[in-house]
């Protein structure tokens, strides 16, 4: 490791930030893959590696992906369910690995609403 | 790829005692063979404080606390959480007089009430990477120190922060700078830093976790120090005792200087400045400045009459700047946030006077009779019953509270009567105790203030150096005359003895571990006078700890020969038939107890 400049500290700290702000809870939006048993048979794990994939790409730091259990509508499998800070959430249905891609572009980035591939508004918890 | 969850395992002393390195290591073996090792992270990180439920993690960005983990917890643990995202209620934390375990770490109101600034990284970052530690903004002040500020103005922000000595003096650190910078430019010699890390108190940890769950902050607020004084040599004085905190630290210092943060040029500019590590071996008295100082130097850690102070005289006869562990960690934060971020905290006006109150927060390890035991930091301020009852969870098994013990063995107790005054320097010193380092021990009215003073007494008599006769002298004669009280014997003149040898150690010791000395017996003697009076002229122990004033019987009429308490006498000195009440031998029986915890009828009766 080269010995560091006050500027080179800089760079390393924002190039490190992102990792640690999972941890301390700081994010913009969170992304949750429905992981119950016919998630996973339906999909979920892909749309997941794509999911993580597609972040990496863009150099997103503060996007939030955790998992949780079914659903209840596990004919729609795999599903998702994307919370933007400040907005109502929304339920995505029947997704592949381009199509969680494709939200995560237009809706966790961009803003919009992917109504193609939204199921609904709202979440489990929120009714 | 990016990592979407971090399992956060505590490797703390107390958890790894508890096996968490054995646990983490089922768990990355879980997550492996569930193919999550790309998707979810194993950071190992720091204390982080809740050491009665360990071992313990957190799960994030769910925020989700588990505690109490056993190797066969993990395969369901990876499998529901990790993998379908469904945490697992019977592994999380029930707090005591709680319907249902509590997911989250903002609602346990252990963790809800406390203000993290010394141990904000803790449970957070892996302490073995300095990545870490940079991502949390970690070395900013230094940068913003050696860039944008002269040594003056860094002393100036101390000096306005009314940052006092974490160690137990309470000294503004502020003005010991400035000190030590002028000594050593008026003597045209260089000064020296020493980081005090030789934490001895019985029951006291917040300087090893410190050091263990961050040691990079230390570090940092060490080299910024130096700046400010002007030194180019620094020491960290360390326990041998502590062998996780020493092991980090020299990695962290390595890599600090991998990184061009210590040594030569620091972050490119002119600035030098190393830190050498030495190791105490295990003395309590080389906690005090002088004695340090000798013993850093290879001489018997013994200390001197200090009508010279260390801050120009110390070390090889340079001047001298000693703080602890948790002072020169509050350092980067106060240089990074500025001096009115840290002053929002605590009591007191510091504004032109740091003896005018206390800022920012403190450490303290809650120890004792108390659920929740651990390591806690709390804007300074905050009340004892805040401390013991909320973030402490109160007494266990419902018994009463009777005192609190603060400052370390030269601290003093405090009865149920101050619970509700602040804790701060000047508050706990008014009420006959101190600030100390940061030790705090809850009793309940199973313990007997007589016994607990002679406790004290016997640990400072082991740890005196024996320089001076009144330390030496004083501590051996209050030992004799306290173990004379707990065992019965005590006169009437007991309590004025103890009071006039108190008073002479505390005007002529030669170091505060004698001149505090007396202050266990003090305190009791001011709280808790009756116990005394008890022992000495009725022969009994209110509390009924002390053996010899003490005896047990099995109540016939309750007894219904369970034979619960046979087994667990050690002695055979309860005797009897199944079914039919048992019978105590006197003179077989040590008095342990054991019998009165095994009795589900509270049969055994303590006289």
């Amino acid at each position: 490791m080269p010995r560091l400049t006050i500027d080179d500290l800089k760079k390393m700290r924002d190039q490190t930030a992102g990792a640690l702000a999972l941890r301390a809870g700081t994010a913009r939006a969170r992304v949750t893959i429905h992981m119950g048993t016919c998630g996973i048979a339906a999909g979920a794990r892909e749309i997941m590696a794509a999911l993580l994939g597609e972040i990496e790409r863009q150099g997103v730091t503060d996007v939030l992906v955790t998992t949780s259990g079914c659903a209840g509508l596990c004919s729609r499998e795999p599903m998702a369910t994307v919370e933007v800070l400040g907005q109502a959430p929304v339920k995505y249905a029947n997704l592949t690995p381009e199509g969680i891609q494709e939200v995560f572009r237009r809706h966790v980035l961009g803003g919009d609403v992917v109504t193609v591939s939204a199921l609904a508004s709202g979440c489990e918890t929120t009714g | 790829m990016a990592y979407r969850s971090h399992v956060l395992v505590c490797a703390g002393t107390g958890c790894v005692s508890c096996g968490s390195y054995e646990l983490g290591a089922a768990i990355e073996g879980e997550i492996a063979k569930r193919d999550l090792a790309g998707e979810v992270q194993l950071v190992r990180t720091g204390c982080q404080g809740f050491c009665a439920e360990g071992p313990v993690l957190i799960v994030q960005p769910d925020e989700v606390f588990y505690c109490g983990l056993k190797k066969s917890d993990v395969p369901t643990l990876v499998e529901e959480h990790l993998l379908k995202g469904r945490p697992v209620t019977r592994l999380m934390y029930t707090p005591p007089a709680a319907p249902a375990p509590v997911p989250t770490l903002s609602q346990i109101p252990f963790f809800a009430k406390q203000k993290l600034v010394v141990l904000r990284n803790r449970g957070l970052i892996d302490p073995e990477r300095i990545e870490d530690y940079i991502a949390r903004d970690g070395y900013a002040a230094l940068a913003k120190a050696l860039g944008d500020m002269t040594p003056e103005q860094i002393i100036q922000e101390i000096k306005l922060s009314g940052l006092r000595g974490r160690g137990g003096g309470g000294f503004p650190a502020g003005v010991k700078w400035a000190t030590c910078r002028q000594a050593a430019i008026h003597r045209g010699v260089e000064p020296i830093v020493v980081c005090n890390a030789d934490e001895g108190d019985p029951g006291a940890f917040m300087d090893r976790s410190i050091i263990e769950s961050d040691p990079h902050s230390v570090i940092e607020g060490m080299v910024i120090g130096a700046r400010a004084i002007g030194a180019q040599q620094g020491f960290v004085y360390i326990r041998h005792e502590y062998p996780i905190a020493r092991e980090r630290l020299a990695k962290a210092l390595d890599q600090a200087r991998a990184f061009g943060l210590l040594g030569r040029g620091i972050l490119g500019t002119k600035f030098d400045f190393d830190i050498s590590v030495v190791q105490g071996a295990g003395a309590f008295v080389c906690g005090e400045s002088t004695a340090l100082m000798a013993s850093l130097e290879g001489r018997v850690g013994e200390p001197r009459a200090k009508y010279i102070h260390t801050v120009e005289y110390g070390y090889k006869n340079l001047p001298t700047n000693l703080n602890n562990v948790e002072t020169w960690a509050n350092v980067p934060l106060i240089i990074n946030r500025g001096a009115a971020w840290f002053t929002a905290m605590g009591t007191g006006d510091v504004s032109d006077n740091p003896w005018n109150g206390s800022s920012g927060t403190k450490v303290f390890s809650l120890v004792g009779k108390v659920n929740n035991t651990g390591l806690i930091e709390v804007p300074m301020g905050i009340t004892l019953r805040e401390i013991i009852f909320e973030i402490g969870g109160g007494i266990p098994r419902g018994r009463a509270f009777k005192a609190v013990q603060t400052g370390g063995p030269s601290g003093g107790c405090l009865p149920a009567a101050h619970l509700d005054m602040p804790v701060d320097f000047d508050s706990l010193t008014a009420a006959g105790s101190m600030m100390g380092s940061g030790g705090m021990i809850v009793m309940d009215d199973q313990t007997c203030m007589v016994d607990v003073a002679r406790y004290f007494i016997a640990f400072l008599t082991e740890e005196s150096c024996g320089k001076c006769i009144p330390c030496r002298e004083g501590l051996r004669c209050s030992l004799d005359v306290l173990t004379r009280i707990t065992e019965g014997k005590g006169d009437e003149g007991d309590i004025a003895l103890l009071e006039e040898m108190g008073g002479v150690m505390q005007d002529a010791c030669l170091c505060a571990l004698g001149s505090s000395a007396p202050n266990p017996v003090i305190s009791t003697l001011r709280y808790f006078r009756d116990e005394y009076d008890a022992h000495i002229r009725d022969h009994t122990c209110p509390a009924g700890v002390c053996k010899a004033l003490i005896h047990y019987e099995i109540d016939q009429a309750k007894c219904d020969g369970c034979h619960a308490c046979v087994t667990a006498c050690s002695t055979g000195a309860i005797t009897g038939q199944v079914k039919y009440p048992h019978l105590l031998n006197q003179d077989l029986c040590i008095k342990c107890g054991a019998c009165v915890d095994a009795c589900k009828r509270e049969a055994v009766l303590r006289a």
